[in-house]
């Protein structure tokens, strides 16, 4: 009996010794996060809204604060001043030649804009909207893409209910197999001759 | 000293003076004139001259180098390795390419905190000094942006290996591995993902499926030997090897538990790939085989016609490179070339094969094949399937066009 329980002992320190065992160990090194810690840095929204504030706006509130805010790099109407990003325009575009993808025509989520918005926007000063101004501006965002009226009011409850136009067209590879290999061949590889499709130096 | 000493030293100081022109000749030898140059003839720096180091600034050159029209401002941008310039598969960490989303922080350690929270049995907040004291771990792998080669779907764009290849690093990393740290919080079952998020203005975050948590992740805080830069996520960085780039989270400050990814921006709006049909691939996270000739290049062409030895990089987010074959006709007739030592998961690897030029044009590519037996896809394969407009996730057989000049150019072939 006793000696069943030293081997178990035994067995326990040897395999607390198996280096790759260590996972199952606890060190108690940290300590406990307050809830108004993790209240201050939880902030992702999710597609289906978890995550979103209390609170809501409008488009049209949303209007003076956008001018103000973030007209200088992604122009009054979304199109994108300079090389700064679009929000808006590229509708039903995604298979041309030259597709602009913004949030009318890519983005499949509308709560994770209000996430974007709020985290990073205006660029260089993320967290520095308040969470009626984030709802203000992402409905904005969102009108200018066509997708709201300027009155509703965009809130937890009806954000993730608006219809993003591309949100069907996305495919989870989820890291699996590849999509295209190549050949493995070591004479005579290539059927027809050999020809240039471009050259960086004849740019 | 006594005064007879003195006298004595003064006496053989004056006889020196009266001998004037007889004294004795200096070595005619170490003069510029037989080839000694003035380094060999003179004191050279002492210690300390620079306390930290440098390379010799006849390397001047070798820098990391950005592309102004790329991106509207250096905040979110991109900056690349000079991959021409650098021997083995360690990347010195002051040539590491960057990518930014909103600059880059000075992060005070001593205020830095990692939080773990969310379906975990305890939220736990750890500072520098509670990571520093776990079990540690160092590893080589490489890191490269997703991003890398992006600039060239439509056709050859960028002339030299820094602008089509360079957004890739590899470094070895220290830290604690991703699921010690889970053991600590105790993860609750139903828990798939990972959310983690950075500490810069972006606060960039990005879902990390579990599996890869308990596989080989890492939250490390030191690159080859010393402390992350803080371009590279000082003092705290997630290490995902082999996969995308923007998802070894830098300036780590948060890890939530969760059962479904979060599809964050980063994995939505960006980070996707679009296809010709209108359809994108979304968690394409794994690099495949890719490889690509470092010398000759277009900054580092050949001289003189004769042999060479033609040196290259591998990898792959799937495991070993198994192998890489070089050609020298635009892939009609190919060699296998040596791996060099050491050939190790997840992480550069050299390449090197003996090369005869003749003096004509040739067209030099490489091809890697990884021990999962995947064969790296020509550019024309990846345009067949993922057309023009994917943007990420180009792993294409790159071509070098030698041009009897002996300068290189970045081609594609049809
Ligand atoms: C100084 C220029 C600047 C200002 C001002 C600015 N932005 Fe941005 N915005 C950017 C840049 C740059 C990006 C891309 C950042 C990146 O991906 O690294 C961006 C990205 C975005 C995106 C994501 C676009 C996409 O399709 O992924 C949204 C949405 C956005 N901004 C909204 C806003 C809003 C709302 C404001 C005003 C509060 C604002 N921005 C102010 C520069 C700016």
């Amino acid at each position: 009996m006793s000696s069943l329980r030293d081997l178990a002992v035994i067995a326990v320190a040897v395999w607390g010794l198996m280096p790759g065992k260590a996972a199952a160990q606890t060190f108690g090194y940290g300590r406990a996060a307050t809830p108004a810690e993790i209240a201050a840095w939880d902030i992702d929204v999710r597609p289906d809204g978890t995550g979103l504030p209390p609170g809501g706006s409008t488009a049209k509130m949303g209007e003076d604060l956008y001018i103000v805010r973030c007209a200088s790099c992604h122009g009054d109407f979304g199109q994108g001043e300079g090389r700064w990003p679009p929000l808006a325009g590229g509708k039903d575009n995604l298979t041309d030649d030259r597709p602009v993808k913004t949030v009318g025509s890519y983005w499949p989520y509308a709560p994770v804009l209000f996430d974007y918005i709020r985290r990073t926007m205006p660029f260089g000063a993320g967290l520095s909207l308040s969470d009626d101004q984030a709802y203000a501006l992402t409905a904005y965002v969102l009108f200018l893409n066509d997708l709201v009226g300027e009155d509703a009011v965009i809130d937890r409850a009806t954000l993730h209910k608006i219809e993003m136009p591309n949100r069907g067209n996305f495919n989870r590879v989820d890291g699996q197999e590849p999509d295209v290999t190549g050949i493995h061949c070591m004479t005579s590889c290539r059927a027809g001759p050999v020809r240039i499709h471009s050259d960086a130096s004849k740019r | 000293m006594t005064g007879r000493d003195n006298d004595r030293r003064k006496f053989l100081k004056l006889g020196a003076a009266a001998a004037g022109g007889a004294m004795l000749p200096g070595a005619s030898r170490g003069t510029e004139a037989d080839g000694t140059p003035e380094w060999t003839r003179r004191m050279g720096k002492g210690v300390g001259s620079a306390p930290y180091g440098a390379p010799s600034k006849f390397e001047s050159d070798v820098v990391r180098r950005a592309v102004p029209w790329l991106t509207a401002s250096p905040e979110s941008s991109v900056s690349f390795t000079p991959l021409h310039a650098l021997h083995g598969i360690i990347t010195p960490n002051g040539l590491a390419f960057e990518r930014h989303h909103a600059g880059y922080p000075d992060i005070d350690p001593d205020r830095h905190r990692l939080m773990i929270h969310g379906m975990v049995d305890r939220n736990l907040v750890f500072t520098m000094d509670d990571i520093v004291r776990f079990p540690s771990e160092s590893r080589i792998y490489f890191v490269e942006c997703v991003a890398n080669g992006g600039m060239e779907w439509r056709g050859a764009q960028m002339n030299g290996v820094q602008f089509t290849h360079g957004m890739i690093m590899c470094a070895e990393w220290t830290g604690v591995r991703l699921s010690t740290l889970l053991s600590e919080v105790g993860v609750k079952p139903g828990a798939r993902w990972i959310l983690a998020e950075g500490a810069d203005n972006a606060i960039m975050n990005r879902s990390v499926p579990i599996e890869k948590a308990f596989d080989d992740a890492l939250v490390v805080y030191a690159q080859n030997g010393e402390m992350l830069r803080p371009e590279q996520g000082y003092p705290l960085r997630l290490l995902v090897p082999g996969y995308e780039g923007n998802m070894n989270i830098k300036w780590l400050r948060r890890l939530e538990l969760g059962d479904r990814p979060w599809f964050t921006r980063e994995e939505t709006a960006r980070y996707t790939d679009l296809l010709p049909d209108g359809k994108a691939r979304q968690f394409s996270w794994l690099h495949d085989a890719k490889s690509v000739i470092t010398f000759p290049c277009p900054e580092r062409g050949l001289k003189d016609k004769g042999r060479y030895e033609i040196s290259g990089l591998a990898w792959t987010g799937r495991g070993r490179i198994d192998r890489v074959d070089v050609s020298a006709d635009g892939g009609v007739n190919w060699r296998r070339a040596r791996l060099t030592p050491p050939v190790l998961s997840k992480c550069l690897t050299r390449f090197n094969i003996d090369w005869t030029w003749d003096g004509g044009p040739a067209l030099l590519q490489s091809r890697a094949v990884d021990e999962t037996g995947y064969v790296q896809p020509s550019m024309a394969q990846l345009r067949a399937a993922r057309g023009v407009n994917s943007v990420y996730h180009n792993n294409s057989i790159q071509t070098w066009r030698v041009a009897p000049s002996g300068k290189a150019f970045n081609v594609q072939l049809t």
